[in-house]
């Protein structure tokens, strides 16, 4: 890599892809095998017949890098489209996590108190655990997972993150 | 696209898969396929048996397979072919694969794979071949449905041959390939595949912001690589042309020769770790310089923070990937190679600013300094032949017959010398593994070559050690009657692992030797060819001129000097102004740096 120090940053990338065998393990080869950083990756399909793919993935890099990861992506053959979200101009980000608090006591009703405050919804409870539900940016989720860790944070699933662009312009094929 | 044709359905089904992918592969052109059978493809080699249009070429090797295919390739334009079995055929072909998809070079490869009931279950000679050669290809396939077997092989080629070119492997599961399936058509090139859309005319404000660039240029170069090859000899002829509108000096790859004429005065031979003196000395002082399909190989810049320090930048590739990968540019040009340089040429035309005449002439008349050092001169005398005068005279001789001649290489320092010895007047005369460095890739490639030009001249020209690696593709010379010449510069050294051990390794010489090397002569005869040896100079000639004047497969066992190095020489991590020079020359100021060995 030539010089290009300095500008780290990170990026929010939205990959239309054919829905077909083998799709991901290409990306994720891609992210592996050129050592690009994957902060986190999601997909599934998203048009009615099922044909297409939405993947969207986190990753940072200085700004070749990640012009880089982007004309890499582009040249796959079942990619039809790769969209820089943090370039695109503001957009949304956000994840689902699943984050299961297990304690008895106060530890209950200060946990409740939290989850209240961060709008997180119980989804499930039995005398000794709680399964809280929130969306979120990554911030927001990780914030909320710290304050549950003395409480009794037992596990965590996330989602990783899915973005959108705001307003009217639309990523299609 | 999962679509079958609205017809396929209700026509009645004749054809098995297995004649459905003969009947895909003629429709897309195929005349030779280059395989080695097994269970898995038995049924393609049955349905083989039985039609004439596509004739097979049995290997010893799968790999060789693959660099045969490399070979028809790279000398014809067009898609090479490979059939190999399941399992260990398919891991025997990564390597040429590889060596493939890093030097452009357009295949099909099919593959037999388990039946599809069995896949995953470890079953007999499987392999996760799309899983292995994922990043091997620049595309694979795993056809699980019969109505799928057309339309993916077709898709196959389109993407082997379009954009930047590269290898394909299509996985065939047995049962696949014995069902019946339906044909289609390939569909018509106007019609644009779904996904895949490479982008060939170029932006016409970037080649204009180029052609301003260029006429204000005092100091240019026209660096232009394999590109130029890949897109095919109208690309070349317009290079010519460009050049001489111009007047700019010429620098090629080693994937780019041939693509400028090596008689052309223009021509400042090959740049990079092995370039000339001056080609290497204008990179570095250039103010303007145009990439026409090369990509900024680290062969080729040297130290990236010291590269042509003083250049705007021009990069003309099919591949944005290859753009601002490892040198930024201020000006890319996405698209092809041919159609970029017709642009230019029109643009150049028209454009009615006039370019800087005196400082182009002061600048060539500051290379035709460079070029009076002479780089690669050396000196012949005695008994002993060094290997620069072996390929020299190779070269005269071969161009006095006046016989079309196509050379390939293995990989070390022969092929360097062959690189900078041997001259190439056209594109698609010189084959040889650049961007993997394969060594056994030279011989099963003249392979590939002499089937597609049954009358030219094909030379392999060989390491000792690297030519053990395919040897056994001496048999398949001799059942095709392929009269390949072998001509091996026998150092009795990895002299390129030697070089370096000598540089970079205090001269501590660890495992480089070829000890027990087998006797070439007697090696050629008892695989029914030709053995010939020189071992003193006053021998050289004759045994050129009876290889030449051989019909058949000939190995000629050249003993070289066995401590030549191979010069000019910029070490890993030093600058194109930090060049070592050969013996008696001045240059040489760079040392290697701690940074620079851990380089390749
Ligand atoms: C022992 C050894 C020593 C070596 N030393 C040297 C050396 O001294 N000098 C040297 O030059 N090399 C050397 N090499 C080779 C080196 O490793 C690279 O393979 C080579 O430099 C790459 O050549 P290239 O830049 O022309 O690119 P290629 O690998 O030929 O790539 C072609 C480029 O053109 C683009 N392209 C493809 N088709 C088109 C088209 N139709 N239109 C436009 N663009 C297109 C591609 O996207 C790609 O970017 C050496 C190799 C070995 C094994
Ligand atoms: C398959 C493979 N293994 C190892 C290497 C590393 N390598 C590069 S050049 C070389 C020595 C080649 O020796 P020879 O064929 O005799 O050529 P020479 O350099 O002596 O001309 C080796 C081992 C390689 N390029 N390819
Ligand atoms: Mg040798």
């Amino acid at each position: 890599m030539a010089d290009d120090s300095g500008n780290f940053r990170s990026a929010t990338i939205a990959v239309l892809v054919e829905n077909e065998a083998g799709v991901l393990a290409r990306v994720i080869g891609l992210f592996s095998g050129r050592g690009y950083n994957i902060e986190s990756l999601t997909v599934a399909p998203v048009d009615e017949d099922r044909r297409l793919s939405r993947i969207t993935i986190v990753t940072s890099g200085t700004e070749m890098v990640i012009e880089q990861i982007k004309a890499q992506l582009d040249r796959l053959v079942p990619v039809h489209k790769v969209s820089d979200l943090t370039l695109a101009g503001p957009h949304l980000v956000r994840e689902l996590a699943l984050i299961k608090v297990v304690g008895s006591g106060e530890h209950r009703v200060e946990a409740l108190r939290l989850a209240d405050a961060f709008r997180a919804r119980v989804v499930d409870a039995t005398t000794e655990s709680f399964v809280f539900e929130m969306t979120g940016n990554a911030e927001k989720v990780d914030a909320f997972c710290a304050l549950m860790r003395p409480i009794g944070l037992a596990e965590v699933s996330r989602t990783g993150a899915v973005a959108i662009v705001r307003g009217s312009s639309a990523l299609s094929v | 696209m999962s679509a079958t044709s609205p017809h396929a359905a209700t026509q009645p089904l004749t054809m098995s898969g297995a004649e459905v992918v003969l009947r895909a592969l003629k429709d897309q052109g195929v005349e030779v396929i280059f395989g080695y059978p097994g269970g898995a493809v038995l049924p393609i080699y049955d349905a083989i048996f039985q039609q004439n249009a596509i004739r097979h070429i049995l290997v010893r090797h799968e790999q060789a397979a693959v660099h045969a295919a490399e070979g028809y390739a790279r000398s014809t334009g067009k898609v090479g072919c490979v059939l190999v079995t399941s399992g260990p055929g398919a891991t025997n072909a990564v390597t040429g694969l590889l060596d493939a998809l890093m030097d452009s070079i357009p295949l099909v490869c099919l593959t037999g794979q388990v039946p599809t009931h069995l896949i995953g279950n470890d079953a007999f000679q499987e392999a996760d071949t799309t899983g292995i050669t994922r990043p091997a290809t620049k595309h694979n396939y795993l056809v699980k449905r019969s109505e799928d077997v057309a339309r993916v092989v077709h898709e196959a080629f389109h993407v082997a041959r379009s954009g930047r070119p590269g290898p394909v492997v299509i996985d065939l599961p047995k049962d696949i390939l014995i069902n019946k399936a339906p044909y289609v058509e390939a569909p018509p090139a106007t019609q644009p595949h779904r996904s895949y859309r490479p982008v060939t005319a170029p932006d016409m404000a970037q080649v204009r912001k180029a052609v301003a660039l260029m006429k204000q240029a005092e100091r240019p170069v026209i660096y232009a690589g394999g590109g130029v090859i890949n897109s095919g000899p109208e690309a070349s002829r317009l290079l010519g042309e460009f050049a001489r509108l111009t007047g700019f000096p010429v620098t090629n790859t080693l994937m780019g020769l041939g693509a400028f004429p090596s008689q052309d005065p223009q021509f400042l031979g090959m740049l990079g770790m092995h370039g000339t003196y001056e080609a290497n000395l204008v990179m570095h002082g250039c103010d303007v310089m145009l990439n026409m399909g090369a990509r900024f190989d680290d062969r080729v810049t040297g130290k990236l923070s010291h590269f042509a320090p003083t250049a705007k930048k021009i990069h003309a590739d099919i591949d944005p990937s290859s753009i601002n990968k490892n040198v930024k540019v201020e000006v890319p040009i996405v698209g092809d190679a041919g159609q970029i340089l017709a642009a230019m040429i029109q643009v150049w035309k028209e454009d009615s600013q006039p370019p800087k005449r005196e400082a182009l002439a002061a600048w060539w008349r500051q290379i035709d300094t460079w070029r009076g050092k002479n780089c690669l001169q050396y000196v012949q005398q005695g008994k002993i032949i060094k290997p620069q005068h072996a390929v020299k005279r190779l070269y005269e001789i071969t161009r006095e017959s006046g016989r079309d001649t196509f050379i390939t290489t293995e990989v070390g320092q022969h092929q360097m010398w062959a690189a900078q010895y041997f001259g190439f007047e056209k594109p698609n005369r010189w084959m040889t593994s650049g961007g993997l460095g394969t060594m056994g890739y030279g011989l099963p490639a003249a392979m590939g070559v002499q089937i597609a030009h049954p009358d030219a001249l094909v030379i392999d020209i060989a390491g000792e050690a690297s030519i053990l690696m395919n040897i056994q593709e001496m048999a398949t010379l001799a059942q095709y009657r392929l009269p390949v010449k072998v001509f091996i510069l026998n150092n009795e050294y990895m002299g390129m692992v030697r070089q370096w051990q000598e540089l970079l390794h205090g001269g501590r010489y660890s495992e480089s030797y070829s000890a027990a090397l087998p006797d070439f002569v007697k090696l050629a005869e008892s695989f029914h060819g030709v053995g010939l040896r020189a071992t003193e100079e006053s021998q050289l000639d004759d045994v050129i001129r009876e290889m030449l004047a051989t019909d058949r497969p000939v190995i000629a066992d050249i003993a070289v000097a066995k401590d030549e190095n191979c010069f000019p020489m910029i070490p890993s991590g030093a600058a194109h102004n930090e060049m070592i020079l050969g013996p008696g020359q001045e240059g040489g100021v760079a040392g290697v740096t701690d940074e620079g060995k851990v380089l390749v």
